[in-house]
C-alpha cells in the first residue's frame, strides 16, 4: 500500500527537498497554488487592459507609451496588442489559473488526506508534473517578450491565423512558444491525473468504499479521467499545427490563403480539423475546471448547514454522467463552423442533456440548504455563489447550446457572459471557497475573518456587475474579441454599458488585492488554529494533525467507519459523527 | 448508507486494498497506455480527415513494397512474441530465460527500426519529401513521416526502456512487475503498429 513514508525519515530535511523539490504531496499541492495566484495576478492583468480598451476605446494616455512601447505607442492601444492581451488573458486564466488550481493544487493537496494515504501513489511523478508545468507556465510568460509579442490568435488558437506565421504579429514566435507552452501543460496534467486515478482507486484507507468519498475527491476522479481521455487530443493538435507552422505541411491550411500580395502553398488541409481536435479536449476541459468547484460547493454546504448532502447517490452518477456526456458535445462550439444542419442538431440534444445532471446537482444543493440553520462563514458564502452563479450560467447554456439561438449569439458577449458564469466563476469561486475552507489545515492559522467578509461581498458584487450587463451586449450584437466597439454606429448607444462593465472590473481585480494581503498576512499574523477539526467537518482531512507532516497521520492511518456526510444523525451523540469515529450502536448505520 | 449486500464489492472496493488485485504502477502503466492510444487516435483521426477530405490519394502498392512493409509488421510482432515469454519467464522466476527472451525483443524492435530508417531512405530517394511527393497529394507523404515517425519514436522508446529492463534485470535488480510493465508499453507499441500497418498501408 504505502510506499513506507516513515514520519522518521523525514525529521532532517535540507531546504531544497522540503520546498523546492518536494515529494510530499502536499507542499506540491501548496507550490501548485503559489504558482496559480503568480499567474491570477498577470492573467487578471491582461483583463484588466482588455476592459480599459473597451471602457474608453482610443483613449490616449501618455504613461501606457512607457509601459508598453510598441503595444500603446503615443499613448493608445493598437488593435494588435488588444488581441494578444485577451488571447494570452484566455490561455493564462484557462489552463494556468483554473485547471492548476482547483485540480493540480487541491486535487494534491487532498486526494491523499481525503482517502486516507500517506501520499499519491507516484511521489516522484507528482514532483515532476509540477516541474514541467512550471517552465511550461514560464515559457508561455516569456513569450510576451519575443518578437512580434505573444500569441494573438485567441485561446482556441484557430488556423489559418495561428498556423501562418506571418498572419499578424502575434502569429510568429509568439504563437510557437504558446504551443510548446502547452505540450508542456499537456505532459504536466497527463501526469497528474495519472496519479490522480490510480492513487484513488488503489490508495483508499480501510472502510472506505467509494460510496463514502467525499464529493470533493469524487469530482478529482472524474476530472482525472476527463483529463486523461482528452488531453491527447490537444496534444495530437497542437503536434500537427507545429508542423504546419515550422515544416509547411497542410494539415489545417486550405489552398488559395493569401496574405498581403502573398499566395500560399498550401493545399488540402482544413482549419476544421483544428476546430474538432481543440474542442474535443476543449470542452471536457471545462468540466475539468467546474467539477472540483462543484464538489467542493457540496462538501462546503454540508459542512456548514449541519445536514447530510442531500441525494449523494444522484450526486455522484450526475458527476459521472457530465463527465461522459462532456465528451460527445463539442460539436457546439462549431454552429456556425459550416456544419450540417442535421448533426447541428444532435449536437444540440446532447448539449441540452447536460441540463438533467446539472439540475440535480443544483436541486440537491437547494435541498441540503432548505429550512438548514446555516453557518455563514466565508467558505459558505462563496459556496452559495457558486449556487448562484451555476444557475445564471446554466440557463444561459441552454440559449447557446441550441443551435437555432446559437447562429444569432455565436462569437457575441452573450458567450462571453456565459463561460464566465459557468466555467471561469464556478472555477474562480470555487478556488476560492477552497482556500478559505482549507485554509486552517494547510498553514495551522485562521484568516482575518473580517477581511475576508469584505473580500467576498466585493468579488461577488463586483463579478455580477462586469458580466451579467454582457448578457445585454451580447443580444444587442456586440460581438466579443472586437477592438472598438464604436467602429460600428448600431453599437456606439452600448458605451455606458461597457464603461459601467469596465468600472465593475476595477473594482473586481481590485477586491483581489484584499485577498491576497489576507492569504500572506495571515500565514505569519492569523489566528493560530486550536483544534485539529475547526469546521467540525467529518471527511478524513479534519483527523490530521493541526499541521500535519510528511506521512499525514503520525501512527497508523485511520479506519473509515461511515460516509462523509453524518450531520445530526439521531443515532449519534453531538451535531455530527466524523468518518473515522466509530458506530455507538452494534447495528445500526 | 446501509453496507448490506454489499460485502463482496466491499472485500475488493473497500478500502486498504487495491480494487483489481493489481499494483498501482501496473494500474497506471495501463491507464497511460490508453492516454498515449488517444494520441495516436488523434493523429490517424487527423489523416482520416485530410484523407477524406482530399479528392484523391495515391494507390499504396505503388509507392510501398507491400512485401517489405509485411516484414516489418511480422518483425514487430515476433518480438511481442519474445516478450510475452520473457514476461512469462520473469513471473516463473527464471531470471536467465528473462534476460535471454528481453534481448531477443531487443533485437527485434532494433531490426524493425533498420528497417524503417531504409524504409524512409527510400521512399526520400524516389522523391517523397514532407510537403510533396511524386505520387499524388501532399498530405499522403505528409501522414507517412508525422504517423510512422511518431511510431518509430514510440519504438526506439520501447527499445530504451527495454534495455534499462534488461541490464537490471541481468544485475538482479529487476522485478517481475518491472518487466510486465515494460512488456505493456511494448505490447501497445506492436498493436500502434497494426493499426497504422492496416489504416495506412492497407485501406
Amino acid at each position: 500500500m504505502s510506499e513506507g513514508h516513515d514520519d522518521h525519515d523525514h525529521g532532517k530535511q535540507s531546504f531544497i527537498s522540503k520546498y523546492i523539490f518536494s515529494f510530499d504531496h502536499k507542499m506540491i499541492g501548496k507550490q501548485y497554488l503559489t504558482l496559480t495566484m503568480f499567474m491570477a495576478v498577470i492573467g487578471g492583468a491582461l483583463a484588466m487592459l482588455v476592459r480599459l480598451q473597451l471602457g474608453y476605446p482610443g483613449q490616449h494616455a501618455e504613461f501606457w507609451e512607457k509601459l508598453f512601447p510598441a503595444g500603446m505607442s503615443q499613448g493608445v492601444m493598437t488593435p494588435e496588442f488588444y488581441v494578444m492581451l485577451f488571447t494570452m488573458h484566455g490561455t493564462i486564466m484557462v489552463f494556468f489559473v483554473l485547471s492548476i488550481g482547483p485540480v493540480s493544487g487541491f486535487g494534491n493537496y487532498l486526494i491523499p488526506l481525503q482517502i486516507g494515504a500517506r501520499d499519491m501513489a507516484f511521489p516522484f511523478l507528482n514532483m515532476l508534473s509540477f516541474w514541467t508545468v512550471l517552465p511550461g507556465a514560464m515559457i508561455i510568460i516569456l513569450s510576451f517578450f519575443v518578437e512580434g509579442g505573444a500569441a494573438a490568435s485567441g485561446w482556441t488558437a484557430y488556423p489559418p491565423l495561428s498556423a501562418i506565421r506571418s498572419a499578424i504579429p502575434g502569429s510568429a514566435l509568439g504563437q510557437t512558444l504558446w504551443l510548446i507552452g502547452m505540450i508542456f501543460f499537456v505532459a504536466s496534467f497527463t501526469m497528474g491525473g495519472l496519479n490522480f486515478v490510480v492513487t484513488i482507486l488503489n490508495m483508499r484507507t480501510k472502510g472506505l468504499n467509494m460510496m463514502k468519498l467525499p464529493l470533493t475527491t469524487w469530482a478529482q476522479f472524474v476530472v482525472g479521467i476527463l483529463g486523461l481521455l482528452s488531453f491527447p487530443a490537444l496534444a495530437a493538435g497542437a503536434i500537427l499545427l507545429l508542423f504546419d507552422r515550422s515544416l509547411g505541411t497542410s494539415f489545417f491550411l486550405p489552398a488559395g490563403i493569401f496574405i498581403g500580395d502573398e499566395l500560399f502553398p498550401h493545399q488540402g488541409g482544413s482549419p476544421l480539423l483544428w476546430q474538432h481536435l481543440f474542442w474535443f479536449l476543449g470542452h471536457p476541459e471545462v468540466y475539468i475546471i467546474m467539477l472540483p468547484a462543484l464538489g467542493f460547493t457540496s462538501d462546503i454546504l454540508s459542512t456548514f448547514t449541519r445536514r447530510p448532502i442531500f441525494g449523494y447517490r444522484s450526486m455522484v452518477y450526475a458527476i459521472m454522467a457530465i463527465g461522459f456526456l462532456s465528451f460527445i458535445v463539442w460539436g457546439h462550439h462549431m454552429f456556425v463552423s459550416g456544419m450540417s444542419p442535421f448533426l447541428g442538431t444532435v449536437f444540440t440534444m446532447t448539449t441540452l442533456c447536460i441540463a438533467v445532471p446539472s439540475a440535480v446537482k443544483t436541486f440537491n444543493w437547494l435541498a441540503t440548504l432548505w429550512r438548514a440553520k446555516i453557518r455563514f462563514t466565508t467558505p459558505m458564502l462563496f459556496a452559495l455563489a457558486i449556487v448562484s452563479l451555476f444557475v445564471t450560467g446554466g440557463l444561459t447554456g441552454i440559449f447557446l447550446g441550441t443551435n437555432a439561438v446559437d447562429i444569432q449569439l455565436h462569437d457575441t458577449y452573450f458567450v462571453v457572459a456565459h463561460f464566465h458564469f459557468i466555467m471561469a466563476g464556478a472555477g474562480l469561486f470555487g478556488l476560492l471557497a477552497a482556500v478559505y475552507y482549507w485554509y486552517p489545515k494547510m498553514f495551522g492559522r485562521h484568516m482575518n475573518e473580517g477581511l475576508s467578509k469584505i473580500h467576498f461581498w466585493f468579488t461577488f458584487l463586483a463579478y455580477y456587475g462586469v458580466f451579467f450587463p454582457m448578457h445585454y451586449l451580447g443580444i444587442a450584437g456586440m460581438m466579443r474579441r472586437i477592438y472598438d466597439p464604436n467602429t460600428y454606429d448600431y453599437l456606439k448607444p452600448l458605451q455606458p454599458v461597457n464603461t459601467f462593465i469596465t468600472l465593475a472590473a476595477f473594482v473586481l481585480g481590485a477586491a483581489q488585492f484584499i485577498f491576497f494581503f489576507n492569504y500572506f498576512w495571515s500565514m505569519f499574523r492569523g489566528k493560530k488554529v486550536v483544534s485539529e477539526n475547526p469546521w467540525e467537518a467529518n471527511t478524513l482531512e479534519w483527523s490530521t494533525p493541526i499541521e500535519p507532516g510528511h506521512g499525514n497521520w503520525p501512527g497508523e492511518l485511520p479506519e473509515v467507519y461511515r460516509w462523509p456526510y453524518d450531520y445530526q444523525q439521531p443515532d449519534e451523540e453531538g451535531d455530527h459523527a466524523p468518518q473515522w469515529q466509530a458506530p455507538s450502536k452494534v447495528g445500526t448505520k | 448508507m446501509s453496507d448490506t449486500g454489499a460485502t463482496a464489492l466491499d472485500a475488493s472496493w473497500g478500502g486498504g486494498t487495491s480494487p483489481f488485485n493489481v499494483s498501482w504502477q501496473k494500474l497506471m502503466m495501463w491507464i497511460f497506455i490508453i492516454t498515449d492510444a488517444l494520441l495516436f487516435a488523434g493523429l490517424l483521426v487527423a489523416y482520416g480527415f485530410v484523407r477524406v477530405a482530399s479528392p484523391s490519394w495515391p494507390d499504396q502498392n505503388v509507392a510501398f513494397d507491400m512485401n517489405y512493409i509485411t516484414m516489418m509488421t511480422f518483425t514487430l510482432i515476433a518480438s511481442s512474441w519474445s516478450m510475452a515469454c520473457a514476461v512469462s519467464a520473469s513471473s516463473a522466476g527464471n531470471k536467465k530465460h528473462v534476460t535471454i527472451f528481453l534481448w531477443m525483443t531487443i533485437i527485434g524492435g532494433l531490426f524493425f527500426l533498420g528497417m524503417q530508417v531504409y524504409e524512409w531512405s527510400h521512399f526520400i530517394h524516389e522523391g517523397a519529401r514532407l510537403t510533396s511527393n511524386p505520387w499524388g497529394v501532399q498530405q499522403f507523404s505528409t501522414c507517412f513521416f508525422v504517423i510512422t515517425g511518431f511510431h518509430g519514436m514510440h519504438v526506439t522508446t520501447g527499445v530504451i526502456i527495454l534495455l534499462v529492463v534488461a541490464i537490471r534485470s541481468a544485475l538482479g535488480k529487476s522485478t517481475a512487475t518491472g518487466v510486465e510493465n515494460a512488456g505493456l508499453y511494448w505490447h501497445f507499441v506492436d498493436l500502434v503498429w497494426v493499426f497504422v500497418f492496416a489504416l495506412f498501408y492497407l485501406v
